[in-house]
């Protein structure tokens, strides 16, 4: 009886609209339906996905989300946030509660066949690395023997961290928190002499220690980290959408198409920069979309290189250098399929 | 005739109200709808999430249990490493747990009696500060009091090589960010003897405590039980560590590399929640054993003195004895409510069973519904537990009364 | 007989004047020496005490008033050597800890419903005030209704996400939507424990005894991790409606044993008397039984929710920011970072939570009292 009453309430309560969501296969048409997409986010990351004191997300990995609104919508402003820790994530995803996930994921191949998962690409080739502070006079990863190393829980970067003390024969002590906010202060107050983590992370993290300045990442790198965008399997084209917009900033950024001179490059007569743009073939009604969907992205977004110098470049405070993550054609792994 | 008519009106309208009226057939209907309801609920529920993880591809069951855990704990009480189990990662959380409730326990019981009796002082100090100690951590949530504990107790410890420079070599005892260093006790041969010792001296305590009894009851005379039970527990091991040969070694902890190394180390963690815990669960008792003893008449102590009891003995036989039968069953609420709140581990970093199994194991197979299952039910049989018993020390408190 | 008249040589007839008691009793002497220096073992404690006062009071009151930075515009004016609190730390952030992140725009929202919770508070509060019964279906029902068509924005207003909430406006939603759900289901529950009904009443006790004997964190996690794959496919809850039924479920449980308290202590013959006067059980419950239990209970309800109150701080746990998840997210803003921000950030925080749970919990003790006398 009390259990008919609790669903009735719960029944009220969603149908009074407080966020009853649905998610089914097809997930674009779900989209369009409420008109907006639902993104999965970090719960605070510089440069990734962070909100402001106003509640505005920026970051790369908010960058994307906004390029599939802009893609499906034609505003990039039709997204919203719902910031996860490490350990809701997935189960956001596949429980349908969030249409995209964009938060800093290592695609793993346990991931990607176990857990009902589809990476949709590689938005930032990160490596796991580790940061100690100046005073240690420690400039090798293989100095650590003995250390106490702060982690965050439920990350790849945990098992990692596993790896490679025991294949360097060497003791650690491990220091775990559930939250990443938590682990920062731990390490502020030297509980730890190692904090480890995405390089980019580190960057992140670095900025936001009490005096910035005392610590330094070592040179180490121990991981792969190759980190995207992840959709729920079985709805290939939403897996499609997703990938082909980050596919489009990515050759928007190769073939010179920005947000500033993407206007004047729609009277581009190369045929490569007209099938980007819509203005050959159909390309866009081939995912369910209008034929300016790229067009949109750039225009709202920007392209790849845009997007990283916004949010981590060297004129922002984490300054990354491009580095394996520049276009294939400078010397870097970012390299997407062409538009034919 | 009329009688009967009256009789039959009087069946029929029972007969014909029954079905809704009677208690028993509503009842059984009720009671049927309630099974329905429920079991529809469930059966709905179980559907769904075979359908869901179906269909997402989630692995489910128990076999993750056997597999390599692969990560590493800080504070493990059984020999763990990252190549054992995900069993043994759950022995290790729940180990953790365990600890920390029991001696979180024992710790906020003695503050609570201390505080709950300094309440009750007639010193007007000693009283005002029990009372501010218990208003203000009552008043503040205990997560808020853990990550203060945590932050506090940190910040203003020094780096274990600051506080290595201070104290030299062998560190004999040493509180750093890192935790707290005491030397280790090391059993050479020979050493059981000692531990035999303890037994036997422990027992002989028994005994007499029983002999004692029996003496009084038939003799009326006393026999300094405690007294006697305390010196032969000191004097016996003593005895027994000198006739072996000193065979206890210390080991003291020294500075290698980033950390002090040896001795017998209690993480910053596990201080900071057992402080959290023991100070916030003792505000309560301290309450508790107040409301213990002010339930006591006062005519209960005037007449103890009246049969010339000194103050001492008047508390110990006529006043605790029944305090106790009003403070028990609150306090097994709090014992519970200790254990429960000991989940709070997991934000600051303590690797208990909701952070190691409920947060590294779930984060890593995936299985969000058998773990979290199981941890529900573990800390639900660990409660169950502890009311248990506290029902059974209860019912042997009360036997006191009449 | 003559003779022992004569024999007396005086015989007072007046009282002699009382005289002043010894100074050793009286005066802030003997006030001293009465309250702190009874004994010997008093005496120790008293100036154990006082060592121990000494030892922290001017510490505290030098860092939280003294050095303390009272208004500043960043770290650099907390991270000043020998600087106390960071008070400006607090004052930066103030609406960020009130609010969240709600639209400053729509704020009013928020306030027109606070106001609107005080003013159903403070008369059922006051005892002399009269038509209880109207006014707590007005905070029971009216009001719900009212709140969630202010806070969420229904008809014509602007939409406020829930992941935009926090800060205090959390804490206070997740308290009163804990408490005013598992008011009712807590009523249901408590009765259903003592029907006489086999089944109704062992699912009533494996309910309760199920969530009073496991940690509200599971519960956060259940509701966070594992109930989204217990419901359909194409059906999800938002996050802190998640939060909420966990809490309620949670909390329904607790006051379930605290109304069957109430229940208890009603006299049998109460129970007699309803059936007597030939009222059906939910009549008699409805008019005899719960307006006594329910009135005894008073105290025990207010408890309640202090520890429900408190409890909410560990939905920062799950990613929701409550008062104590914004404080302490707002801890590792680069501009406020310094040495003394957590201490402050925590301090305020157990500053607001002591406030409101002090006040709450006087109030029980007050209705206790007051009860008292009516009763027994």
């Amino acid at each position: 009886m009390n259990k008919k009453i609790l669903s009735a309430v719960v029944g009220a309560a969603a149908v009074a609209g407080m966020g009853a969501a649905p998610a089914s296969a097809a997930t674009l048409d779900d989209v369009k339906a409420k008109g907006f997409v639902q993104c999965g986010v970090s719960t605070g990351l510089a440069g990734f996905s962070a909100p402001n004191d106003a509640g505005d997300w920026s970051g790369i990995d908010v960058d994307l989300c906004r390029g599939v609104a802009a893609a499906v919508f034609g505003d990039a402003q039709a997204v919203k946030f719902s910031p996860l820790s490490a350990k809701e994530r997935f189960t956001a995803l596949q429980s349908g509660e969030i249409d995209v996930l964009s938060r800093n994921t290592t695609w793993t191949m346990s991931r990607d066949t176990q857990l009902g998962l589809n990476f949709a690409g590689v938005n930032y080739y990160d490596g796991q690395g580790f940061m100690v502070r100046e005073a240690l006079g420690v400039s090798s990863a293989l100095q650590l023997s003995g250390a106490s190393v702060c982690v965050q829980t439920g990350t790849t970067t945990e098992l990692n961290l596993t790896d490679y003390f025991k294949a360097n024969d060497m003791t650690y002590n491990p220091v775990v928190f559930e939250k990443l906010e938590e682990v920062n202060a731990a390490y502020d107050a030297n509980r730890c002499d190692v904090y480890t983590t995405d390089q980019s992370g580190l960057y992140s993290i670095r900025l936001g220690l009490s005096a910035p300045d005392d610590h330094m990442v070592l040179p180490e790198v121990i991981s792969k980290e190759p980190l995207g965008p992840v959709v729920r399997q079985g709805d290939d084209q939403w897996f499609n959408i997703v990938k082909w917009v980050h596919n489009a900033m990515l050759n928007a950024e190769e073939m010179g198409i920005s947000s500033e001179n993407v206007d004047e490059m729609m009277n581009s007569t190369d045929p490569n920069v007209m099938r980007l743009l819509g203005k050959e073939g159909t390309f866009g009604e081939g995912i369910g979309l209008g034929n300016d969907w790229a067009f949109n992205v750039i225009k709202m977004v920007g392209n790849y290189g845009e997007v990283f110098e916004r949010n981590v470049g060297d004129s922002t405070p984490l300054g990354i250098a491009r580095g394996v993550n520049a276009l294939w054609s400078k010397g870097g792994l970012q390299y997407a399929p062409p538009i034919r | 005739m009329a009688h009967q008519a009256g009789v039959e009106t009087g069946a029929d309208d029972s007969g014909r109200v029954s079905l809704m009226n009677d208690p028993k057939a509503r009842g059984f209907v009720f009671q049927a709808l309630l099974i329905v309801a429920v079991a529809a609920m469930v059966w709905s529920g179980v559907t769904n999430a075979i359908d869901n993880l179906a269909r997402a591809g989630i692995a489910s069951g128990f076999g993750f249990f056997g597999e390599r855990a692969g990560f590493d704990i800080g504070q493990t009480l059984i020999p763990y490493t990252n190549d054992s189990s995900y069993l043994r990662a759950f022995f290790v959380g729940l180990l953790n747990t365990m600890v920390v409730g029991v001696i979180g326990i024992f710790v906020a019981t003695i503050i609570g009696f201390v505080v709950g009796l300094a309440r009750l002082s007639k010193n007007y100090l000693v009283q005002k500060f029990a009372t501010v100690y218990v208003e203000v951590l009552r008043n503040v949530p205990l997560l808020l009091q853990l990550l203060f504990w945590y932050k506090a107790v940190l910040s203003i410890l020094p780096s274990p090589r600051e506080a290595a420079q201070e104290a030299g070599v062998e560190i004999a005892f040493s509180i750093n960010n890192r935790g707290l260093y005491l030397p280790r006790v090391v059993p050479e041969n020979g050493a059981s003897l000692i531990g035999y010792a303890i037994v036997a001296a422990l027992l002989a305590w028994f005994f007499i405590g029983r002999w004692a009894k029996k003496r009084q009851i038939e003799t009326g005379q006393q026999f300094p039980v405690f007294l006697t039970g305390l010196g032969l527990l000191i004097v016996l091991p003593v005895l027994a560590f000198l006739v072996t040969g000193m065979p206890l070694a210390l080991e003291y902890a020294s500075l290698q590399g980033f950390n002090m190394v040896g001795g017998w180390v209690i993480q910053p963690e596990f201080m900071a929640l057992l402080l959290g815990l023991a100070l916030y669960t003792a505000s309560f008792i301290a309450e508790i054993v107040r409301a213990g003893i002010l339930a006591v008449s006062r005519g209960q102590t005037e007449a103890s003195y009246a049969l010339g009891l000194r103050p001492n003995l008047t508390s110990r036989l006529v006043i605790v004895p029944q305090a106790m039968r009003v403070i028990i069953p609150p306090l097994t609420s709090q014992f519970l409510n200790l254990t429960k709140n000991s989940s709070l581990a997991v934000a600051i970093g303590y690797p208990d069973l909701v952070s190691i199994f409920g947060g590294t194991v779930l984060n890593q197979t995936g299985q969000a519904v058998e773990v979290i299952s199981i941890t529900m039910l573990v800390y639900l049989a660990l409660s169950l537990l502890t009311s248990a018993f506290m029902n059974w020390f209860n019912s042997r408190v009360s036997l006191v009364e009449r | 007989m003559d003779n022992n008249t004569q024999s007396i040589a005086f015989v007072r007839t007046e009282e002699s004047p009382a005289t002043a008691p010894p100074s050793t009793s009286s005066g802030v002497g003997g006030w001293i020496r009465e309250n702190l220096f009874a004994t010997p073992r008093d005496t120790v404690l008293s100036i154990l005490t006082i060592l121990l006062l000494i030892w922290m009071v001017p510490p505290i009151v030098d860092w939280a008033f003294i050095s303390a930075v009272w208004t500043g515009e960043g770290r650099e004016d907390c991270i000043v050597p020998g600087a106390g609190a960071c008070w400006a730390f607090v004052e930066a952030k103030f609406g960020q800890f009130i609010y969240g992140r709600y639209p400053i725009e729509e704020r009013w929202r928020v306030d027109l419903t606070g106001l609107l919770l005080i003013a159903g508070l403070v008369p059922i509060a006051i005892p002399s005030i009269p038509y209880k019964r109207e006014n707590a279906l007005y905070l029971l029902v009216v009001f719900p209704i009212l709140a969630f068509i202010l806070l969420t924005g229904q008809f014509g207003l602007e939409p406020v996400e829930t992941a935009l909430w926090g800060g205090l406006l959390v804490t206070l939603v997740v308290a009163i939507v804990g408490i005013v759900v598992s008011f009712p289901l807590g009523i249901l529950l408590a009765l259903g424990r003592r029907s006489e009904m086999p089944i109704v009443k062992m699912f009533c006790i494996i309910f309760i005894e199920f969530w009073r004997g496991v940690p509200l964190i599971t519960v956060l996690f259940m509701s966070s991790v594992m109930l989204p794959l217990f419901l359909p496919e194409g059906v999800s809850f938002d996050k802190l409606l998640r939060a909420l039924i966990g809490v309620a479920l949670f909390s329904s449980a607790y006051m379930a044993e605290v109304i069957r308290g109430g229940l208890q202590a009603i006299p049998k013959g109460q129970y007699e008397a309803a059936n007597a006067m030939a009222l059906t059980f939910w009549q008699g419950t409805r008019l005899v039984i719960m307006p006594q239990a329910l009135k005894l209970v008073i105290p025990g309800i207010v408890n309640t929710f202090i520890g429900l109150f408190k409890d909410t701080s560990l939905v920062l746990i799950i990613g929701l920011f409550d008062l104590l998840g914004i404080v302490q997210q707002n801890m590792t803003d680069p501009n406020w970072i310094s040495p003394a921000t957590p201490a402050t950030g925590f301090v305020f925080a157990a500053f607001v939570f002591f406030i409101f749970c002090f006040g709450m919990s006087r109030y029980s003790a007050y209705m206790e009292r007051r009860l008292d006398t009516g009763h027994k």
